[in-house]
């Protein structure tokens, strides 16, 4: 409530929200005076209501009708030092044919790889419906020059990726610079050109709840296509209460400003019951229009085959064997 | 309601024009949701688990026994009205009996019994409780009409908690404070509600029981079976005869046994005007009298509340358990600067609420326990709008049997209106607004009751100002409805007096 | 009526017995009074007979002065209950006297009860800044929430004093009252009421705000059944009920759900805390605890 008051202010006075809501030149203090008259979240209440939706029984049609929304909407991910061509050509097959065996799996929605292996991936999905995403900006650190951030963004996007997975810069976040945060992201979406930005927030450095609210806004604020909550690599990757609270942050966002933007979870989500419960989060919290892959994604690798494993068991009834699908 | 709803509004506005947000990505053909809305199948707890009897007796001196005059009543599952059991209805001569068992138990086993052995008693039933948890709840949900994920997450496991915790005070009262060798009272007779069958046993049975008293407990006519069941449990736990006595049956039963000369004590949980009678009742005979009354208490929210969890807190305040609860939000007061941006969420949020069947999983709403609490509860509706409040619901389909009613807000509610001043005791909001927060603090306050209230905003010494002022016996801060068996729980005023929970619910049972 | 200092051969000034009503010493407004005499029979007075009337002006009065004596800092209360006991010592001899005629006993046993009764309100004084510690308690319970229960004044209380003990039993039954906050409406002993005026103008000149305490000379049968009705009492005090009266005050009380302390005791043994915990109220604050 107070946000709307907060931008108001901020954009009548001087330095104020010229060109808002997206993109357009933000000075630091008018920043600081949105995201700091968001509402606050207590994080008590946010991880009860966060427990409460995970109590959700989903059974039947409703779990299948999850379990092949929730593979329609992964961003198949590697993202290793140790990636080849080899691996990433085998991943993009995974992405298009999930499970040889039944056709009737959906593709996944992207695959996500490091800059220098996008190429491989475009060539190896061309022809299908899988998008690729590409990781940038000193991912996953972010402990770049602007213009080296930028670069890696060109690279990525001139390879062929459809998106671009941003991280922020967490030190200037939590140093209060939020200007700086800000013109980064609004010039990495410019060097994006049509890809798709989706920026992280890398919220387990963030801690606070607050932070997250805060980092979301100050993303769509800045032209996000979607909000993500992590790299990967640091722990704690996505929680259900930070989703709850960046599913929040796009619920009001649409409010205020009649656009959707998409929220990824990203690191950890490794079984099924899992990914279900991001989706009840999603369907309760954000509502059930973001039950769809251009608003809602979920980067994990492993969480597939279980996904695949809990779809044969509810068509069959039958446990499936791990060894009843492809590893790559 | 969530299953009929269309989800959130669509966005007002269009996106802006210009540079702003990209168009929305050029998604592959293929790429697209899948077919159709989110419906949650049926998750219906399975009832297996429970075997409800045709018939129960009366539980007096460690035996089952019919009502001596064979007088039963039926009581029903809220949800359906269908019969779930024909229950023993005491009458005079079972409540002579029941005191009769209870004071012998007093005298030759209970009273004399040393505390460490009432603790291992009180330990196996805390620990019954928890091996038959679900069964517990199953049973309450049938009985009560709660939904299952209440039943099971916070009726039961509370308490079994509650025995837990008194456990461990019966071998400890000389450190509780209350003297270096406090006494019990005797024979307590307890009169319990319809809205937590077992748990309100429980808060009164297991610090009666630990202070060395014995108790005869009259459970609600229409939710004698978690009480039977529990026993059951005492039965199994060993527990000796005599020292929990159960006497199902309706109003005149639970008369007849607060007005017995045999109680040392007497404890009532339910409503300020059966309390009030209760009181006059036991005038004059120095029986020892704790009242848990009724409530109309306000959850304040101001401008600068975690706004989404504040909205939680108002959800869980005046719909957990149908707000069938003495301590529910049942006036929500809004900060007017803030009012409009917080009953659009709340209003939102609702929508998300799914009625219907108690034993479903995913059940948010359940049944009103009885037809009397539901004509109540519509009676006193129908007053908001004839006082000229207005009133909304969430589109809410309801079933066609059972006794049911929609999540109801009444806004343009002023402090004159009768939904502003009765407990309703049903899914009824009633919102007004205030300016500053000695506003706030007098409205809040200008009740004749005072049992809970609650306060949401960011500021820390704004919480503890208010604490300070409301004159309610449990002020929640930036949450609601919590409940611990470390925490003393009970009100001000015409709420009623003393305190059931932590050290202090002690003092109820102890000759201190 | 004994004059005080026979012995001197001058004609003494005798007191006027008065209500005592929000800092304020009316007559009664029904302008009744009533004999009070010695227990062997002699006129001592005609003390105000209060009306009820008087009893509701005496809440009125009490009610506004609780707020501001409830929000005054523990430490201040027992500073300033502390200053009263310091005056009722400086007033001992007339107390004693006064208590002799009232209840007949040597100057002795009076003196005696007057120092007792001083040595009591001075084990009151210290009790306010202490009884939040033994009767509150920071609750652990299960849950990221910090939990703690405070006890807090209940507001209103109505005291019938006991008919016997006219100094020493007063004090007993009030300072518990006004050491925990709550603002108090006293009914005298109705027939050794003297003590207590006295002791009124004590507070008078004390640092108590009017209207925390009010003391009302009568019939307690007619008092004490417009006080336990008194849906603005938050608390009734019986102890100085006839106890063929008790029954019906109770009822009387269980109309606005009143506290309703009974408890007979020996004025002379030590005091407990009991007394002050009947008019305490227990708040319990929850809050979470979080980032």
């Amino acid at each position: 409530m107070a946000i709307e008051q907060a931008i108001e202010q901020a954009a009548d006075g001087p330095g104020g929200l010229r060109g808002w809501p997206a993109g357009g030149a933000m000075s630091g203090t008018a920043l600081r005076r949105v995201l700091h008259g968001l509402d606050g979240v207590d994080e008590v209440g946010a991880v009860a209501r966060a427990a409460a939706l995970a109590t959700r029984s989903i059974k039947k049609d409703a779990k299948l009708w999850a379990l092949d929304a929730a593979v329609r909407m992964i961003d198949l991910t590697t993202l290793e030092g140790a990636d080849t061509p080899g691996k990433v050509r085998a991943m993009c097959a995974k992405a298009r044919r999930p499970d040889p065996a039944d056709p009737a799996v959906p593709p996944v929605a992207a695959v996500c790889v490091y800059p220098d292996l996008v190429a491989v991936a475009v060539a190896e999905l061309a022809g299908s419906t899988v998008g690729v995403a590409s990781v940038a900006t000193a991912f996953p650190s972010g402990r770049a020059s602007l213009a080296v951030k930028l670069a890696d963004t060109a690279d990525a996007v001139a390879a062929g990726a459809t998106e671009v997975d941003m991280v922020i810069d967490r030190g200037a976040f939590l140093a209060g610079r939020y200007g700086q945060v800000y013109e980064e992201i609004v010039a990495v979406r410019e060097a994006c050109g049509d890809a798709h930005l989706k920026v992280i927030l890398e919220t387990g450095e963030l801690v606070t709840l607050d932070n997250v609210a805060r980092a979301s806004w100050l993303a769509m604020l800045a032209g996000a296509d979607f909000i993500k909550t992590s790299t990967g690599k640091v722990s704690p990757a996505s929680t259900p209460p930070v989703a709850l609270v960046m599913l929040t942050a796009v619920r009001d966002y649409a409010q205020m400003t009649g656009h959707r933007v998409g929220v990824k979870v990203a690191g950890g989500i490794r079984t099924a019951k899992d990914a279900v419960r991001y989706l009840v989060l999603v369907n309760e919290t954000a509502g059930a229009d973001w039950l769809t892959p251009d608003l809602f994604r979920i980067g994990a690798s492993s969480l597939l085959n279980d996904l695949l494993m809990q779809r044969a068991k509810q068509l069959t009834g039958v446990y499936a064997d791990p060894d009843d699908f492809t590893v790559d | 309601m969530a299953a009929k709803a269309s989800g959130r509004a669509a966005p007002a506005k269009a996106a802006p024009p210009g540079r702003g947000q990209a168009p929305a990505p050029a998604v592959p053909a293929g790429m697209t949701a899948p077919q159709g809305r989110w419906d949650y199948a049926a998750a219906p707890e399975s009832t297996e688990i429970v075997s409800i009897a045709s018939e129960y007796g009366l539980f007096i001196d460690g035996e089952s026994a019919p009502a001596a005059d064979g007088k039963q009543l039926i009581t029903l599952n809220p949800a359906t009205e269908a019969p779930l059991a024909k229950v023993a209805l005491a009458g005079q001569a079972d409540v002579d009996r029941a005191v009769a068992a209870a004071r012998a138990a007093y005298e030759q086993t209970w009273g004399p019994m040393p505390g460490a052995e009432r603790a291992k008693y009180l330990y196996r039933i805390a620990r019954a409780l928890q091996e038959r948890a679900r069964e517990f709840a199953v049973l309450e949900s049938l009985d009560n009409g709660k939904p299952i994920k209440e039943s099971r997450d916070t009726d039961i496991p509370l308490a079994a908690a509650h025995f837990f915790y008194y456990a461990g005070w019966a071998d400890k009262l000389e450190y509780a404070g209350f003297g270096p060798d406090p006494r019990p009272l005797g024979v307590a007779g307890q009169v319990i509600p319809w809205n937590f069958p077992l748990l309100m046993a429980a808060w009164k049975l297991a610090p009666a029981l630990a202070a060395g008293n014995t108790c005869v407990l009259k459970p609600a006519e229409t939710t004698p079976l978690t009480a039977l069941l529990l026993a059951e449990v005492c039965q199994q736990a060993g527990l000796p005869p005599g020292v929990v006595n159960v006497l199902t049956g309706a109003g005149e039963t639970g008369a007849a046994l607060v007005a017995h000369p045999g109680l040392d004590k007497v404890a009532f949980t339910g409503s300020t005007a059966v309390g009030k009678e209760i009181s006059r009742a036991v005038a004059g005979t120095g029986k020892r009298l704790t009242l848990e009354l009724g409530g109309k208490a306000a959850n304040i929210v101001f401008d600068d509340a975690p706004v989404d969890q504040a909205v939680e807190g108002i959800v869980n305040g005046i719909f957990f358990n149908q707000g069938q609860v003495c301590c529910a939000g049942s006036r929500l007061l809004l900060q007017e600067s803030a009012a409009d941006a917080v009953l659009d969420r709340l209003r939102a949020r609702l929508s998300t609420l799914r009625l219907g069947d108690p034993l479903d999983k995913n059940t948010d709403i359940g049944a009103i326990n009885s037809a009397e609490q539901l004509g109540r509860i519509r009676e006193l509706s129908d007053s908001g709008d004839a006082e000229g409040a207005e009133r909304w619901s969430p589109p809410c389909e309801l079933p066609s049997r059972g006794f049911w009613f929609p999540p109801t807000i009444f806004t343009g509610v002023s402090q004159s209106h009768r939904i502003a001043r009765e407990e309703i005791f049903g899914p009824v909001l009633s919102v007004l607004t205030f300016r500053t927060p000695q506003e706030a603090v007098t409205k809040a306050n200008n009740t004749p009751y005072g049992l809970s209230a609650g306060v949401w905003t960011e500021k820390g010494s704004r919480i503890l100002w208010m604490s300070q002022r409301l004159r309610a016996g449990v002020v929640w801060a930036n949450t609601f409805n919590r409940f611990d068996p470390a925490s003393p729980f009970g009100g001000y005023g015409e709420s009623g007096f003393g305190r059931e929970g932590g050290r202090h619910g002690l003092a109820a049972y102890l000759d201190a | 009526m004994p004059d005080t200092k026979p012995a001197d051969g001058r004609l003494c000034v005798r007191k006027t017995y008065k209500l005592f009503i929000g800092g304020a010493f009316p007559r009664s407004e029904s302008g009744r009074s009533y004999p009070v005499r010695t227990p062997g029979g002699d006129l001592l007075a005609h003390a105000a007979r209060a009306s009820r009337k008087d009893a509701r002006d005496a809440v009125v009065a009490a009610r506004a002065a609780a707020a501001k004596w409830t929000a005054a800092t523990a430490y201040n209360r027992g500073q300033v209950l502390y200053r009263v006991a310091e005056m009722l010592e400086g007033r001992a001899a007339q107390f004693a006297a006064e208590v002799a005629d009232a209840e007949g006993t040597s100057g002795k046993a009076a003196a005696r009860a007057v120092a007792a009764a001083i040595d009591r309100w001075v084990w009151y004084a210290g009790w306010p800044d202490k009884v939040a510690q033994v009767a509150g308690s920071a609750n652990p319970v299960a849950g990221p929430y910090f939990n703690f229960s405070v006890p807090e004044p209940t507001g209103v209380v109505a005291v019938l004093a006991p008919a016997g003990s006219s100094l020493l039993g007063l004090v007993s039954v009030l300072a518990p009252v006004i050491a925990t906050g709550n603002a108090a409406v006293v009914v005298a002993s109705e027939q050794r009421p003297l003590p207590a005026v006295t002791l009124t103008e004590v507070l008078a000149t004390s640092d108590v705000p009017g209207g925390v305490v009010n003391l009302l000379t009568g019939l307690t049968a007619e008092l004490a059944p417009v006080l336990a009705a008194h849906r603005d009492v938050d608390a009734i005090d019986l102890t100085g009920a006839a106890p063929a009266d008790r029954a019906e005050l109770e009822r009387l009380a269980a109309g606005s759900v009143k506290r309703v302390l009974i408890a007979d005791e020996d004025w002379a043994a030590p005091p407990r805390p009991q007394r002050m915990l009947s008019f305490l109220e227990t708040k319990t604050v929850w809050h979470p605890v979080g980032l």
